[in-house]
């Protein structure tokens, strides 16, 4: 193919431009569309068990015994396993990156935290054998107080979820992520009116169409091969050799094929147990969720609760913007602590205001974890945010593509959290925006860019 | 293998196939475990996703719904009889030209749908194909893309040929 003239521009490498504007095939689409895609349940073995989890039927339960007795008169039954089989049973994903505390268990050790909660896994002959026994194991739980709110979840004489005894995320000493930058509540003070509001999520399930799972297969050299569907291959790997406790060179994750991801196959909850089971049966391990399961116990987007208050003079400017976020992370961390850094420094908006403050809680709750999702922390802060200035507008009597273009981040501003502006093209977008929406912008606000300092503030 | 499977037989994909079933075994667990067929996925064994939608004497079902009794000495077409990576079907070069394919799970049963409908209706409106397909759920594509591709495929086999863009 060769290039027309003016795509000749060319990277450092001097190969000409040629991929914008054309339409290239993608290399997986012709067996997506054939059939002859393999996706990890296609993927079989001779001799390959099935393996299922016994899971809690309660939200918040003391786990006083685990009775495997009627499981094994299951035909096919081949084992099971509990936390006493796991190498390292506490973890937490983002150990790969510093997170701390390790305080998820692979397998429910005294306590389970949330509806579906793995207390123990049954490996069977066959996947009808499998769930039946997990069907037989019998569980003595001693329900315990729950909490589904994430303020309730901080008031003094809440259920306490985790195991260090605060339902909070500690951040360097301090019981939520901060950010401050000039003086917000000096600012509200001094400003003409002050317009508040509250928004709330719901959690969202991903929902893939190709539930989550994985193959384990014991190879003759003693390592393991793992298909899996995950979207973090390496998180996978590196953690299933943590909990495991082996050299990470006997694991050969095989992946790269998802059948839907979206954020929902990044935590790391299948291979282990699948490789734990491989090791020690010396069989191919099956562990598939079943639709039921992807809904009910895979991780959701969180449940966050936002309070923002702002400061606004009436020539329409923001001089202050206060949030208040509780990140509702269900009964374990996952990626929520880092979600809630994320979602911190997005929580004054792609706008720039001279004085912010935001406190971000990641609260513990007995609801389904929650986890990674498509701009996690971030796209929480937006559906807030753009509800927020739809209500200053509103409440101004401006208008809302004016409130935003005057407001909207220029290449040289800091940002709450300490970072000078490059690249900005939210003016330009938001310009667009109005065009394909049919809106007319003033000659004004057509002429503002993201290098144009003037358009900012009607006093600017 | 339980004593009391029984031996079914029927037409897969043009050939004479046989398979010894267990009580209320599913056509999909037969295809898939049994046949070797993972082109027909399995999304939910519920009835509620549409991927392993296969065809049974030309019409569209639910496989993981089905007894595979139910098709003994009928007719079955999975997304493998439909066309191959060497020679598509014009639903499926259209799926794979229009970017009507993204983690590509939901699509064979897309396509197994989308086939039936262009047999019964070989010029369907957005509104008719988003009706048909109204059980197959697609999480990332979009539907959009999808009901053009099979506008798309619909054209090409009116005009008996294959349009390229």
């Amino acid at each position: 193919m060769s290039a027309e003239p003016g795509r000749r521009a060319g990277g450092g490498n001097g190969k000409p431009f040629d991929v914008v504007g054309r339409t290239h095939e993608r290399r997986e689409a012709r067996g997506h569309v054939t059939g002859s895609t393999v996706y990890i349940d296609d993927v079989s073995y001779p001799r390959m068990c099935h393996m299922k989890a016994v899971r809690s039927p309660v939200p918040h339960a003391r786990v006083n015994g685990i009775d495997f007795s009627e499981a094994e008169k299951v035909p096919g039954y081949v084992t099971g396993l509990t936390a006493d089989d796991v190498p390292k049973n506490v973890y937490t994903i983002l150990c790969l990156i510093g997170v701390e505390p390790d305080e998820e268990n692979v397998l429910a050790e005294e306590r389970v935290r949330y509806v579906g909660e793995p207390i123990a896994v049954v490996v069977c002959e066959t996947e009808e054998a499998a769930f039946e026994a997990a069907a037989k194991v019998k569980l003595d739980l001693e329900e315990l107080p729950a909490v589904f709110d994430v303020e309730e979840a901080l008031e003094s004489d809440a259920p306490i979820v985790t195991h260090w005894g605060t339902n909070y995320f500690v951040y360097e000493g301090h019981h939520c992520r901060r950010v401050r930058y000039g003086d917000a509540p000096a600012a509200r003070e001094q400003a003409d009116r002050v317009i508040s509001g509250r928004y709330q999520l719901s959690p969202i399930e991903h929902a893939p169409v190709e539930p989550t799972g994985c193959i384990a297969k014991p190879e003759a050299d003693g390592r393991v091969t793992v298909h899996t569907n995950t979207q973090a291959i390496f998180f996978s790997l590196d953690n299933t050799a943590i909990i495991l406790q082996c050299p990470p060179h006997k694991l050969r994750f095989v992946g790269g094929t998802v059948g839907g991801g979206f954020g929902g196959k990044v935590d790391v909850i299948v291979e282990p147990l699948a490789t734990l089971a491989a090791m020690k049966t010396g069989r191919p391990i099956k562990y598939v969720y079943t639709r039921e399961e992807e809904m009910q116990v895979s991780s959701t987007r969180s449940a966050s609760r936002l309070y923002v208050t702002d400061g606004v003079n009436d020539d329409g400017t923001i001089v202050s913007r206060e949030v208040t976020t509780y990140h509702d992370a269900g009964a374990y961390s996952r990626h929520s602590p880092y979600g809630c850094t994320k979602h911190a420094a997005n929580a004054a908006g792609p706008y720039t205001i001279p004085n912010v403050s935001v406190d971000v809680h990641c609260v513990y709750t007995n609801r389904t974890p929650s986890s990674a999702m498509r701009g996690f922390g971030v796209t929480e802060a937006s559906f807030a945010l753009e509800m927020q200035m739809d209500r200053v507008a509103r409440e101004l009597g401006v208008d809302p593509w004016e409130l935003r273009l005057r407001h909207a981040y220029r290449n040289g501003d800091d940002r709450p959290y300490r970072k000078t502006t490059e690249d900005a093209t939210l003016v330009e977008t938001i310009q667009a925006a109005a065009e394909l929406a049919g809106v007319e912008l003033s000659a004004e606000l057509r002429a503002m860019s993201s290098d144009d300092r003037a358009g900012k503030g009607v006093a600017g | 293998m339980a004593a009391n499977a029984r031996a079914i037989s029927f037409e897969l994909n043009g050939e004479s196939v046989a398979a010894l079933a267990k009580p209320l075994e599913t056509l999909q667990s037969v295809l898939r475990e049994q046949l070797g067929m993972t082109g027909t996925k399995a999304g939910c064994r519920q009835g509620g996703c549409g991927s392993c939608t296969v065809h049974v004497d030309g019409e569209p079902t639910l496989s993981c719904l089905v007894p595979v009794e139910h098709v003994a000495d009928r007719e079955v077409t999975t997304i493998e009889g439909l066309g191959s990576a060497e020679e598509p079907s014009p639903l499926q070069a259209a799926f794979h030209e229009g970017f009507a394919t993204q983690c590509g799970f939901c699509s064979p049963g897309m396509i197994a749908v989308a086939s039936a409908l262009l047999e019964r209706n070989p010029d369907p409106t957005p509104e008719e194909i988003g009706e048909a397909l109204a059980g197959n759920v697609c999480r990332c594509t979009g539907i959009a893309p999808i009901i053009a591709a099979v506008e798309d495929a619909a054209a090409r086999m009116r005009e008996g040929e294959e349009v390229r863009t």
